[in-house]
């Protein structure tokens, strides 16, 4: 499970309509629980980082981005506890492409837009043995 | 020699939620990194291809220098430096 809030979801949506019909991407911030559970308390929009040609089917956070955002929630005592994505006129579902670059651990958010309209949002997760995703649910 | 590496959040459930772990007999970044999935054999899918070689999202920095433009895994350290391993993040429909 990963605790969001109304305005963090409103957010990843407006970011989606606004990069269509491109994919638009950016970073989690927040804290992982003892129990695995997740809290979403900032989330931080990334330049879509794709040559632009590539930019309408694909996302690419560089790892200069990462770290900046690494050292940004460590003054913060918090942590990178994910990703978010948009996929325009496609399923909020991971894609092969998304399950061969996926992490174990973090929580990668889809939302899906649909003609320019933020639809259906999702959260998925790594399965250890790298085989599938797993879907988690938003709270 | 030993050299230090230290571990993104995501891969530390492999490392026994060690962020740093030194790792000896590392005269290159690919010796180093072969130590580290010695010690922690469940990393190795995450950093390595069936095939063999580093992921394409898998970053390794010495500082500030990512390896890709050093000399790559064959990239020589000296005692007591330390390894960063950063993820890209990519995906699409």
């Amino acid at each position: 499970m990963i605790k969001s809030t109304k305005e963090i979801e409103k957010v990843i949506r407006e970011f989606g309509e606004q990069e269509y019909p491109n994919e638009c991407c950016g970073l989690l911030f927040g804290k992982i629980n003892s129990d695995n559970s997740k809290e979403i308390t900032e989330i931080l929009p990334i330049s879509n980082a794709q040559n632009q040609e590539n930019k309408y089917n694909r996302f690419l956070i560089t790892s200069k981005d990462i770290i900046k955002g690494e050292l940004y929630a460590r003054k913060r005592k918090i942590d990178i506890i994910g990703f978010y994505h948009s996929h325009p006129d496609h399923p909020a579902k991971p894609s092969q492409f998304d399950l061969d670059h996926a992490w174990p651990v973090y929580s990668y958010i889809i939302v899906s837009v649909i003609k320019g309209k933020a639809d259906l949002m999702t959260s998925w997760l790594l399965s250890y043995d790298r085989a599938k995703f797993e879907e988690e649910v938003i709270n | 020699m030993a050299v230090t590496i230290l571990i993104p959040t995501a891969l530390r459930l492999f490392t026994d939620n060690l962020s740093e772990i030194e790792v000896e007999n590392s005269q290159t970044v690919n010796q180093a990194l072969e130590g580290l999935v010695t010690k922690y054999g469940d990393l190795k899918r995450h950093l390595f291809t069936e095939e063999g070689t580093i992921r394409s999202f898998v970053n390794v920095y010495i500082g500030e220098d990512d390896i890709r433009e050093l000399n790559g895994i064959d990239t020589e350290l000296k005692d007591g430096q330390t390894l960063i391993l950063v993820p890209s993040i990519a995906g699409g429909v």
